[in-house]
């Protein structure tokens, strides 16, 4: 009964205007929620959500552009200069989208499973980290000794440039890390992956002797910023300077713009993504993770598909490896650990290996649940403990709670929980991938044919 | 010349001689079986042609290229291509995908204009999914073509395998056990298909088959080999009368028991 009073109920929802309401609806209420509670979690998942039924309900190919843009370009930044903590969390989404999507390319695409995809966001970031900080001064000294007041290497504008560098560097990285690994099939690739994922984690963390390029585990700081011009401060002031209710510092700006910045890497790679799956690049990747032996006797060249692969994934990495480091100002190691492939990793899976759409959801659900529901349950629990609060048939008093129970450090659980749970119920992701349905040619050609002559 | 020639093709797994000295000689435009008991090295014989396997002695000459230091992939766009005793289809792949993975060599299109969609990287798939929708109703597979191939009977799905490989425009098609596991009806309609592939594209073949209604039926040329070597070559009638072919697939006893009904 529930089941089909559910079908009809949305297949009525599907016609007519309903899903530009419902769309509608969605996102004002999520928008005023947000403006209203700028603090609360839930108003913000109300929010970011509206993507999702902007993406599943059907409507017109142009309102839905139109409204994401809305969405992405207008709401999102002054929601998010309204509370700064927003903004983290739509920049890491879109930088996990970003780096999701690379990753699919090799896995969900290529069927290569790289433990190690980290490696190539590294190299992205430590190149500009080099090269846009006082780094080059200070070669010929142990970390922690340089003298102080030194220039930058490279001006800020030099950042913009660096973007495009690093796509050629990182693809490079990915054809000399790939040249060697890829004769390997299945786990031994995943093996050998991870472990030069860790190399170029080591090399960050040793690169501090006999030159100090990498400054160690200490990591390199400041890292320059690129030049923003005043006028988008004063522009973004003058136009949402009332909705916002404070005057923005540039410092909030600069968040705005990278933000802007990693939205824009993220549609080009969607269009380069699906450009090149949809030509005899991408058969080749999917025949390749479809059957080896078949694709090689129907001529596909498999170690050059398979590095084109590894090069294309790791270039994405690379940009975004370069916008972290402009964001962040600091860079080190510890950003780059496995569990942060294994991380993006779970987002391929859990959204759906090979799915664009669904890369994006999962690298979204990811970086909630770690951003907010783990650190919003801490904090819950950090409030318990401060009451008198007592569980009852047990007993127990949230007082006693042990410390060490904290959420916010359960994310390699929250990975495995992921892993395991995708593995048995949906183990093509949330959103799973389709090929696309062709019209016949032949149809079309015939109907031009007959159009033609009159 | 002989468009696929062998000269002492050895090819060893540890102790195992799973190819032993084969000559073999093909003529362009006929199509030739191999037969021979299981074991008899058959499709290690093919993975050497192919390239899976690199003949550890010996020469490949194919239309006149010597093959056997090429990989599979360059032996695919030197014209010749194949199928496989189990199915090897990209499973989670369309049908035509299928079919537009099989010209993967024909195709030019550059990393450039497959991100632009250059004038001449439209033309290049329109031209490739007419050839593969013509090639679908070559084979019997017409308007499926949005299906995915895991999803087609098994009939089905030896039909889009002879029609990847033909993508190719292969000079030479190795067919691997093509009917097996068809019933009576489907083996008639795909010997038919091979015939029809040779007479109307002028395409040579070479096929492993067991079923022997297929062998004797469409086979100019038959091949026989036991453990790893050939043992007799000649038409249809001179191996049905050949005894050590007779021998190697029932025994010397057989042949004996032959012998003995004649005297008596």
């Amino acid at each position: 009964m529930i089941p089909v009073f559910l079908k009809n109920t949305t297949k009525r929802l599907e016609q007519g205007l309903c899903p530009y309401i419902l769309i509608l609806v969605h996102m004002v209420l999520g928008t005023a929620l947000v403006y209203i509670s700028p603090r609360s979690n839930l108003a913000f998942l109300v929010l970011i959500t509206s993507f999702f039924s902007l993406y599943s309900f059907k409507a017109d190919r142009r309102f839905k552009l139109a409204a994401g843009m809305v969405l992405t370009l207008l709401i999102f930044p002054v929601v998010g200069v309204r509370n700064i903590f927003y903004l983290e969390v739509i920049f890491q989404i879109s930088v996990f989208s970003a780096l999701a999507l690379g990753l699919n390319i090799v896995v969900g695409f290529a069927g290569l499973l790289d433990l190690g995809y980290v490696a190539f966001y590294a190299v992205g970031a430590y190149l500009w980290a080099f090269f846009g900080s006082q780094q080059f001064y200070i070669l010929h000294f142990a970390p922690g000794t340089q003298p102080s007041h030194l220039p930058f290497l490279l001006p800020g504008d030099a950042f913009y440039l660096f973007v495009f560098v690093a796509i050629l560097v990182a693809a490079l990285t990915g054809i000399l890390l790939g040249t060697p690994v890829l004769r390997l099939r299945g786990d031994y690739l995943a093996i050998v992956t991870l472990g030069f994922g860790e190399v170029i984690r080591v090399l960050a963390n040793n690169l501090d002797k006999p030159l100090n390029f990498t400054n160690g585990p200490q990591g390199i700081t400041p890292i320059q910023q690129p030049t923003m011009p005043q006028v988008a401060v004063d522009g973004f002031n003058a136009l949402f300077g009332r909705v916002v209710g404070h005057t923005v510092s540039p410092a909030d700006m600069y968040n705005v713009m990278f933000y802007l910045f990693a939205l824009a890497v993220i549609i080009i790679i969607i269009f380069v993504t699906r450009r090149l799956d949809d030509s005899k690049i991408g058969r080749a990747w999917t025949a390749i993770r479809e059957d080896e032996t078949a694709a090689i006797a129907m001529g596909v060249p498999l170690v050059r598909m398979k590095l084109a692969a590894f090069a294309v994934g790791a270039s994405f990495a690379g940009v975004m490896g370069v916008l972290l480091a402009g964001s962040r100002t600091f860079i080190s190691p510890e950003s780059f650990s496995f569990m942060q492939s294994i991380g993006v990793l779970s987002m391929v899976i859990l959204g759906g290996s090979g799915s664009i759409p669904g890369v994006i959801l999962g690298a979204a659900t990811v970086t909630i649940l770690n951003l907010q529901v783990l650190q919003g349950l801490s904090l819950y629990l950090s409030q318990l403990r401060q009451t008198d609060a007592v569980i009852p048939i047990i007993n127990f008093a949230w007082a006693n709670l042990s410390s060490q129970l904290d959420p916010a450090k359960y994310q390699r659980l929250l990975f495995g929980l992921i892993l395991i749970l995708m593995m048995i119920f949906r183990p093509a992701g949330l959103i799973p991938s389709q090929r696309r349905k062709r019209e016949p040619a032949s149809d079309e050609a015939e109907a031009k044919e007959y159009h033609g002559t009159p | 010349m002989a468009l696929l020639e062998t000269v002492d093709v050895v090819k060893r797994f540890g102790g195992l001689t799973a190819v032993n000295k084969v000559n073999f000689k093909l003529d362009q435009g006929r199509i030739v079986s191999i037969i021979g008991p299981n074991g008899a090295g058959k499709t290690t014989f093919f993975n050497c042609l192919t390239g899976i396997y690199h003949p550890d002695e010996g020469q490949i000459i194919f239309n006149g290229r010597p093959l056997h230091r090429l990989r599979p992939d360059q032996i695919a766009s030197h014209g010749l291509s194949r199928t496989f005793q189990n199915i090897r289809l990209f499973g989670n792949m369309s049908v035509i995908e299928n079919i537009l993975v099989g010209m993967h060599v024909h195709l030019r299109q550059s990393p450039l204009s497959t991100l632009f969609h250059l004038p001449s990287f439209k033309k290049e798939e329109k031209e490739a999914e007419l050839k593969a929708e013509e090639l679908m109703t070559y084979v019997g597979l017409k308007g499926v073509g949005n299906e995915l191939a895991k999803n087609l009977p098994y009939g089905g799905q030896r039909r889009l395998e002879i029609a990847r490989a033909l993508a190719a425009d292969p000079l030479m098609l190795l067919l691997d056990e093509p009917a097996a596991g068809m019933n009576p009806q489907e083996t008639e309609e795909v010997t038919r298909l091979f015939r029809r592939i040779r007479d109307q594209k002028g395409i040579t073949i070479l096929l492993i088959e067991h079923d022997m209604r297929v062998v004797m039926n469409i086979s100019e040329l038959i091949c026989v080999m036991d453990y790893g070597e050939k043992i007799a070559e000649g038409t249809p009638d001179e191996i049905r009368a050949d005894t050590r072919v007779i021998e190697a697939y029932l025994g010397r006893g057989a042949v004996a028991g032959q012998h003995e009904k004649k005297v008596a």
